[in-house]
């Protein structure tokens, strides 16, 4: 350990790791737009695709909405901590006399606020383009909340374990996807069945308990992961 | 003692790099790992420092803190070189913005605190990341290559640095490919001698 003992309360170590990391990221706004403006691009090309039929697009948008937010969020995750392995940042916060899961996580929450966080808050606009009804909105805002908390922690996970390999895009992407599906599905059948009238709340209450497990569990896997890709 | 390393072998993957590496390192001492690219240079070190373990075997013993320094600055582009400082991922330096700008100063920094660290050249990086020294209280430098990048006056406020850390106690082990940087006061470790 490069300290005898902490100098610092494990409180103030996740809040200064969380604070260096939200200012990197805010030094460099691209990585945050870049989801958005993905989203957006996106969203506005199924208009085109699917013709301008509202009432098939309004059927279609929460599945689309989802589907898109996945696919942002895999696009993010694979940078979450590619700059500091390049940097060596990693090597210091493996280092450093406090739990690596509770340093990781504290990026990942900082990752979490820049991307998923905005990304739910700005969904309601994405959801009028493609025809959402009123009733589907404060759901999918709900939904997205959740399930990003869930998606940038698997994202997290899939980074933690490619970080060191060239080109580990499609590794990442095989490692991920398939744990993203329970949350892509509980996320699309939540804003599905507000849209209907029927009980999107029993979905979102299954989604607080995926991100609620996934903040228990995979902080622990991720840093076990870095470890793994720190020592080979 | 500040560091004892017995019957320490290296592995890179499945290929055995060194074996049978035994050292002590006491205060005021200063040791060079010496040996060809690629002999483990700085896996043994990253091996010390516990960054790499898994292909690590035999018994490392540290007696007191340590710092370690690796062959990448350990710092974000967009940052400035105060707050790379200040928000370190060590969490080893605990130093007031003004004590920051002063080791900065010391280090021939001083206008160039808050400019983002992407804006300075390769030897100001290093500059910045070698502050740390002036910042940390550890007993036991691990530095690796940390001349790498250095014109001729920043090696030499480095070797000054060594000389005065060592005179007050500490130790230092670093890599490099210049052999004897502080002449036969320092010790020497041939890791061609391990290689397996």
């Amino acid at each position: 350990m490069p300290s005898d003992r902490p100098l610092l309360s494990l409180r103030v170590a996740f809040a200064r790791q969380f604070y260096r990391h939200a200012r990197a990221l805010l030094a460099s706004p691209s990585d945050v737009a870049n989801p958005l403006i993905f989203f957006f691009m996106v969203i506005t090309l199924f208009p085109l695709g699917l013709g301008p039929n509202p009432d098939r697009l309004a059927t279609m948008a929460p599945g689309i909405l989802w589907v898109v937010a996945l696919l942002a969020s895999l696009m993010v995750s694979a940078k979450l901590f590619a700059s500091d392995f390049e940097d060596g940042s990693l090597e210091q916060l493996a280092l450093a006399p406090y739990p690596l899961a509770l340093t990781a996580l504290a990026e990942v929450a900082a990752h979490w606020l820049a991307t998923g966080f905005i990304l739910a808050l700005v969904s309601p606009l994405f959801g009028v383009m493609l025809g959402l009804p009123w009733d589907g909105l404060p759901v999918l805002v709900a939904s997205l909340f959740l399930g990003t908390v869930c998606l940038t922690l698997i994202g997290a996970l899939g980074s933690a374990l490619t970080v060191n390999v060239r080109r580990g895009g499609l590794l990442l992407s095989l490692l991920i996807i398939p744990l993203n599906v329970p949350v892509l599905i509980f996320g699309t059948t939540a804003v599905r069945e507000a849209v209907i009238g029927g009980n999107p709340e029993s979905w979102l209450a299954l989604m607080g308990g995926l991100a609620l497990g996934s903040l228990v569990v995979l902080p622990i896997a991720v840093a076990a992961a870095l470890r793994v890709s720190l020592d080979s | 003692m500040l560091l004892e390393v017995s019957q320490v072998a290296v592995e890179r993957g499945d290929r055995r790099l060194l074996s049978g590496i035994d050292f002590r390192v006491s205060a005021g001492e200063v040791w060079q790992l010496l040996g060809p690219n690629g002999v483990g240079k700085t896996s043994l070190l990253r091996g010390l420092a516990g960054v790499a373990r898994l292909g690590l075997s035999g018994e490392i013993r540290h007696a007191g803190s340590f710092l370690y320094l690796g062959h990448s600055s350990s710092l974000k582009h967009s940052l400035s070189a105060v707050d790379n400082l200040r928000w370190h991922p060590a969490c080893d330096v605990i130093a007031s913005p003004s004590q920051i700008c002063d080791a900065l100063a010391r280090v021939s920094l001083a206008g160039y605190e808050h400019r983002p660290v992407g804006s300075l050249s390769a030897g100001q990086k290093r500059r910045v990341a070698l502050a740390r020294l002036l910042l940390s209280d550890a007993a036991l430098w691990l530095l690796d290559e940390p001349f790498t990048a250095l014109d001729t006056a920043g090696c030499e406020w480095l070797e000054s640095r060594v000389h005065e850390h060592v005179g007050g106690g500490g130790a230092v082990i670093f890599t490099s490919h210049q052999a004897s940087r502080f002449g036969a006061s320092q010790h020497n470790l041939d890791l061609g001698r391990y290689a397996v």
